[in-house]
């Protein structure tokens, strides 16, 4: 298949995520959402590499996958500390950080 | 060493004293800090002496030397150097000055004392006369505007030394305002000058003056107005005057030197010294003249009717300072600087005296309440007649000599001069009258109750000091003549400047007896070399005559004194009620006061209310920072309604960005 | 051959991100993004990253995911109702969403890119293996691998300190108690050391009838004679 199809594909999981990331309120689905985005990076990262012949983006994906487990793991915890103080598991009603 | 190094030296001394006294001034015991001053003006004199000794062995035409001790800033068209010019005129002055001041300071160690503002008052005395040397000895119109505003600074300070007394500050404020008026002055007539001179140095500008003034052109005319008007603040002049009498709040030894010797002196030595251009722009030279005269005739009519006695002696100032300045505007400058240094010596004196007097008082000033001194204080009264016979003009004391050595030039230049002679014979019989008034009242008639007291040898002591004018309590926590009166017969550091004074005032005169000697006209002679009106001598003859009118019209002043408040005492008071309505005049001091009030303090003080109220607190603090203010506030309210704390509505934010952005740039691409 | 699995993949893809953020149940999502992630894997296989496969199934799918269950687990997964503020937001997004998905694709297929048009470059043997990633990994980017090990650390740190558990934050214990002072000769240093107030032989602290926890805890200010009695329950111990 030629390269672009899977950017294609890549734009489209992108594009989902994003949406996702609006649209939902619990802050659980809305990393699962980002997760959903990063990985339409890594798909994109993968298919450059296999264009030029380089291993270069598929390193650079395996970072992508490093922080992503890092991010994932701090923010699992933050939900896990909010729900101890038995505050509601809704970014909507966790507004406190304004102006 | 050269003159000029001891012109240098002379500047030298005071300034370690007052830097020595200042610093050192928490830690100095007893009246070492009146030591010390003492000692530094001391030396100064001693200095000056030396300059005069080097200026005198150089030959006629090189006696007027000046040295730069750093030049300040050069550059195309200004030469503002840091220079002093000696010459017999300046070391004259300095000779007087330090001369005084030395006795002065003498007198004040023991004056002072107990007031617990001792040290600082002989490091502003000390200040004081270091500006005033500054002033006389300086060499170009910088150093000169300086000592000037130093005086009038100093000048502020000791008035107002006793500064709790809200009399002496407000007195130390008026001085200090119209002095500052006199200051501009000054300046801008030296502006006016400097123009067209294109130089700052005195030698300078003086020989370059012929060559670049016409006669009475306009802009050295209104140079020399200003300078008149700065002279006449200085010298306390109509209507400049309405400080000097206030200035009175002051120490006694304050008085003495600074509003009686040396800094309202300064306006006659400024004339003096700008000759060249006064003789040039005559028109001023002749305002400055009418100017003197009719302070000597205002200044003589007020003191026949005051009451405070420090006041009256203030007016008898302003009086003779009247005829200096009258005689250096005409051309009489040996004559008006021969009355100046004699007018130093018998005016210091009487303040002196008038010092002991008052602490016999108790601090009381008014003569109402004092009679019969006579034998209770023996010595000030010798004191006090020495230096009236010498300030009425009585021979053979100086102030005979001085003062009518100027009339007699007067007279001698004729035309409309000789109407000033006649006012200045006038305020002869004048000055004779109130003199001896101050004297008769003073120390004749029934003993008062200090008198008797001090005969039996007890001086007076309130235990809640007064100020005499309000009558409100003093605070004698911060200095106000502590706890002791010092009188001259208790003290022999009072007493052994008076008598130098006195005898000044007796022979000081014999350096320039008509027909006889006229030292102090050569010894100037090389700085009024320039001018065509110095040599104007009238005949040995002419002036004998006027001195003996002169006497005779003193000794009918006295005579008229001695019959009015000795022989029968109700003639004032009969006199007084006949002329209520002159005397009122006289008394409020012709209105002066209210008329300065009037036209320059009410206004200047609306000014300032206008502009607080409506440009500062309405369009400054109103438009330019409340209005900025308010812009800033609206646009960060504004901009703060972004901040909602909802997490989706900054994702969707971001995203809609990000959708702009790369819409941009497919645009952009194509 | 390879179309039909790449078709078969991305369609796999695409429904599991849509699944994602469709599904009601978070736990649904999960197990969705867990499909979403194995297609992913199989994409990669197709551009010949063998080792990012493998890492993506074991890493991500593998352990990544698994957290994801036991926190879903844990916090609940409550089926969350759509009507928020923001119903704005829901009509936009969407529209959004579109919007750049078709300016991404116009910026990728418009651009005259030839190498996206083809297959990719030559394949060289050993392309993607984990020989050449961890050649590649300790030589050329050495440094990005110390800084991701770094990261790592730091992560795992965090973790830890954001859920621990913390004394006394529940609100009703938020009121401390009152510091009264002791009466002389009392206190765990003075009982320790064998001072007892009136009776001057005994030496052993712990016969007192006060509370024992609460006497040997150090040192804390709870008073033992004013009668705030429930100290025990308030002692939550170490954590």
């Amino acid at each position: 298949m030629a390269i672009g199809w899977y950017l294609t594909v890549s734009a489209l999981i992108f594009c989902i995520g994003a949406v996702g990331v609006i649209i939902r309120p619990n802050p659980l689905v809305i990393l699962l959402c980002l997760e959903l985005m990063l990985n339409a990076a890594n798909l994109a990262l993968v298919a450059f590499s296999r264009m030029w012949g380089h291993e270069d983006g598929q390193i650079f994906a395996l970072i992508v996958m490093v922080v992503a487990a890092c991010e994932v793991t701090v923010g699992l915890g933050l939900i896990v500390a909010i729900y101890r103080r038995r505050l509601p598991i809704n970014v909507d009603e966790l507004n406190e950080l304004h102006g | 060493m050269s003159a000029t190094t001891f012109g240098w030296l002379v500047l030298l001394f005071p300034l370690l004293g007052m830097i020595i006294i200042s610093v050192a001034f928490r830690r100095l015991p007893g009246i070492s800090a009146g030591v010390i001053g003492t000692l530094a003006i001391a030396l100064a004199f001693v200095a000056a002496v030396c300059a005069l000794v080097a200026i005198q062995g150089q030959p006629d035409t090189h006696r007027e030397l000046t040295s730069s001790l750093w030049d300040y800033a050069v550059s195309a068209g200004m030469d503002a150097r840091l220079s002093i010019l000696v010459d017999p005129l300046s070391i004259f002055m300095a000779l007087v000055v330090s001369g005084v001041s030395t006795l002065i300071h003498i007198y004040s160690i023991a004056y002072m004392t107990s007031d617990r503002g001792y040290n600082r008052f002989f490091a502003y005395l000390n200040y004081f006369v270091f500006s005033m040397l500054l002033l006389v000895l300086a060499g170009n119109f910088l150093l000169l505007i300086i000592g000037w505003a130093g005086v009038g600074a100093a000048s502020y300070l000791l008035i107002s030394f006793w500064y709790r007394r809200t009399t002496a500050t407000a007195a130390g404020i008026k001085a200090f305002v119209i002095n500052v008026f006199g200051d501009v002055g000054l300046v801008l007539g030296t502006f006016f000058i400097f123009r067209h001179t294109g130089t700052l140095d005195f030698q300078k500008a003086f020989a370059a003056a012929p060559h670049v003034f016409t006669h009475n052109s306009t802009d050295l005319v209104a140079g020399c107005l200003l300078l008149v008007v700065g002279a006449a603040a200085k010298s306390a002049q109509v209507p400049l005057h309405t400080w000097l009498p206030d200035a009175m709040e002051g120490p006694t030894p304050v008085s003495a030197l600074i509003h009686a010797a040396t800094m309202v002196t300064a306006g006659v030595y400024l004339i003096a010294r700008m000759h060249p251009f006064f003789e040039i722009a005559t028109s001023a030279a002749d305002v400055a003249a009418i100017i003197g005269c009719l302070t000597l005739l205002v200044a003589a009519t007020i003191a026949v009717v005051q009451t405070d006695l420090k006041r009256v002696i203030a007016y008898s100032t302003m009086s003779q300072i009247g005829y200096m300045i009258m005689g250096v505007s005409v051309g009489a400058y040996s004559a008006g600087l021969f009355h100046l240094m004699t007018h130093a010596f018998f005016k210091a004196l009487l303040f002196m005296a008038a010092g002991s007097l008052i602490s016999a008082m108790g601090g009381e000033q008014s003569i109402d309440k004092m009679s019969g001194f006579r034998k209770a204080m023996p010595f000030t009264f010798l004191c006090f007649m020495v230096g009236g016979l010498a300030l009425a003009g009585l021979p053979p004391f100086s102030g005979w000599l001085s003062k009518d050595d100027i009339i007699g030039f007067l007279d001698n230049r004729g035309g409309g001069f000789l109407i000033l002679g006649i006012a200045g014979y006038f305020g002869a019989f004048m000055t004779g009258l109130y003199t001896f008034r101050m004297i008769f009242r003073a120390f004749w008639g029934e003993p008062c109750e200090e008198a008797r007291e001090l005969e039996h040898g007890h001086l007076v002591h309130h235990d809640i000091p007064t100020n005499p004018q309000t009558g409100e309590a003093e605070d004698i926590d911060v200095g106000f003549p502590g706890a002791e009166h010092h009188i001259a017969e208790r003290d022999i550091a009072m007493r052994v400047p008076m008598v130098v004074l006195a005898g000044l005032a007796l022979i000081g005169g014999a350096v320039q007896i008509p027909g006889v000697d006229n030292v102090l006209t050569t010894f100037l002679d090389p700085t009024f070399a320039n001018s065509h009106l110095y040599h104007l001598e009238g005949s040995t003859g002419a002036d004998w005559a006027g001195l003996i009118i002169g006497a005779l019209i003193a000794v009918a002043g006295i005579a008229v004194a001695y019959r009015t408040w000795v022989l029968k005492p109700g003639t004032s008071a009969a006199l007084q009620a006949r002329f209520s309505r002159a005397h009122t005049f006289l008394s409020n001091k012709w209105y002066f006061d209210e008329l300065q009030d009037a036209l320059v303090v009410r206004p200047v003080q609306w000014l300032g209310r206008f502009t607080e109220s409506v440009l500062e607190r309405g369009v400054i603090a109103g438009g330019v920072t409340g209005g900025t203010l308010g812009v800033v506030r609206a646009a960060s309210a504004a901009v703060r309604r972004a901040q909602t704390g909802f997490l989706r509505y900054y994702a969707a934010v971001v995203f809609v960005g990000l959708a702009g952005m790369a819409l941009y740039f497919l645009i952009s691409a194509s | 051959m390879t179309a039909v699995l790449f078709f078969i993949a991305a369609i796999a893809a695409l429904a599991g991100a849509v699944g994602v953020v469709a599904l009601r149940n978070p736990f649904y999502s999960v197990l969705s993004l867990v499909c979403h992630l194995i297609a992913l894997a199989a994409l990669f296989l197709l551009l010949r990253a063998e080792f990012v496969a493998a890492a993506q199934v074991v890493v991500y799918a593998g352990a990544v995911m698994v957290l994801y269950v036991f926190v879903v687990a844990y916090v609940g997964g409550q089926d969350d109702p759509l009507h928020r503020p923001g119903g704005a937001l829901k009509v936009l997004a969407p529209l959004f969403g579109v919007a750049v998905a078709i300016e991404l694709c116009i910026a990728m297929l418009g651009t005259a890119l030839k190498g996206i048009s083809s297959d990719g470059a030559p394949y060289v043997v050993g392309f993607g293996t984990p020989a050449h990633i961890g050649t590649l990994f300790l030589t050329t980017y050495l440094f990005a691998f110390e800084v991701a090990s770094l990261l790592l650390l730091v992560a795992a740190v965090g973790a830890v300190m954001l859920a621990r558990r913390r004394r006394g934050l529940e609100p009703e214990e938020e009121v401390a108690p009152p510091i009264v002072p002791r009466a002389a000769f009392t206190g765990t240093m003075a009982e320790a050391a064998g001072f007892r107030a009136g009776a001057g032989t005994t030496t052993e602290p712990h016969t007192q009838t006060e509370p024992v926890g609460s006497q040997t805890t150090p040192p804390p200010p709870t008073p033992n004679t004013a009668g705030v009695g429930s100290t025990s329950d308030k002692s939550e111990g170490g954590w």
